[in-house]
């Protein structure tokens, strides 16, 4: 029984339209390429908790699609994503674009890097948008829930911010 | 109130954070209120300069400053600041639930791994 976990996820804004979020992952590198790329692998685990994946179909080569549509398991909602390879470098970096597909024209350029240490592997996602709205936006869409006191995480966030 | 600031309210406030004197000036008056000339100090600001921030800043909400003429203190105002945090927060609970999906995931493979020996 694997106990479930909650890696730590740090958000960080360089520009209006840039985040980069960064966590570390109990896994050496190998296994989070494979699994961040290889359908058989990504149907288990993409998407929030309360969806499953219906459809993951990656054709991994710079040119290359990548679709994945995820299913609402109580309202039954179907929403897909997509995008195309730029570059693959495995086991340590991927460019690709990205986009939910209920809001053409709003993709953004994802790069993604992997570093191993000590067996756990730091994954640092970096989402650069055509806009700070699409920005906006991205974040805003589909993330209810989970609002929560935050004044104490005030410091924190000047800190990220400074 | 966080739901109820627009996406417009949330880059005005994003905009005056863009600039890192108006964010040093906020980490000043986040440690407690102060007044022009302790703001521009630590800066080497000329006065000018700190008040054409401090105008950003009280435009978007995030500064307020007394009324007492010679002194007109200067204080943090949280809320823009917590409408940011929640966006945020928000933002970071939803890659921290996937993250979690992934590292579940990830263990599976790792001892499926150990199991048959690593292939390479």
């Amino acid at each position: 029984m694997v106990v479930k976990s909650k890696p730590v996820v740090t958000l960080s804004m360089p520009s209006d339209r840039e985040l980069v979020i960064t966590v570390v992952l109990d896994a050496p590198r190998h296994l989070v390429f494979e699994a961040t790329t290889n359908p058989e692998h990504v149907k288990h685990w993409w998407g929030p908790r309360r969806t499953s994946v219906t459809i993951c179909e990656i054709d991994l080569r710079p040119g290359g699609a990548w679709r994945y549509v995820i299913r609402d398991n109580e309202t039954g909602r179907e929403d897909g994503f997509s995008g195309v390879y730029r570059e693959i470098t495995p086991p340590e970096r991927m460019v690709y674009t990205e986009g939910w597909e209920g809001l053409p024209g709003h993709d953004y350029l994802v790069t993604a890097t992997l570093e191993e240490k000590d067996g756990k592997t730091t994954l640092t996602s970096h989402l650069q948008y055509k806009s700070i709205e699409d920005r906006d936006g991205h974040v805003n869409s589909g993330m209810e829930g989970g609002m929560r006191e935050t004044y104490d995480r005030l410091g924190e966030l000047l800190a990220a911010i400074a | 109130m966080g739901k109820a600031r627009t996406s417009d309210q949330l880059s005005v406030t994003f905009a005056a954070l863009a600039d890192p004197t108006r964010r040093a000036i906020l980490a000043r008056v986040a440690e407690g209120e102060a007044t022009v000339m302790e703001l521009a100090e630590p800066f080497k600001l000329k006065l000018p300069t700190v008040s054409k921030h401090l105008k950003v800043l009280r435009r978007a909400g995030l500064v307020t400053q007394g009324r007492q003429a010679q002194w007109r203190p200067c204080r943090l105002e949280a809320a823009p600041l917590k409408d940011v945090a929640d966006w945020v927060e928000r933002y970071r609970e939803n890659w921290e639930e996937r993250m979690g999906q992934l590292n579940d995931y990830l263990q599976e493979l790792k001892s499926e791994e150990e199991k048959h020996g690593r292939k390479k």
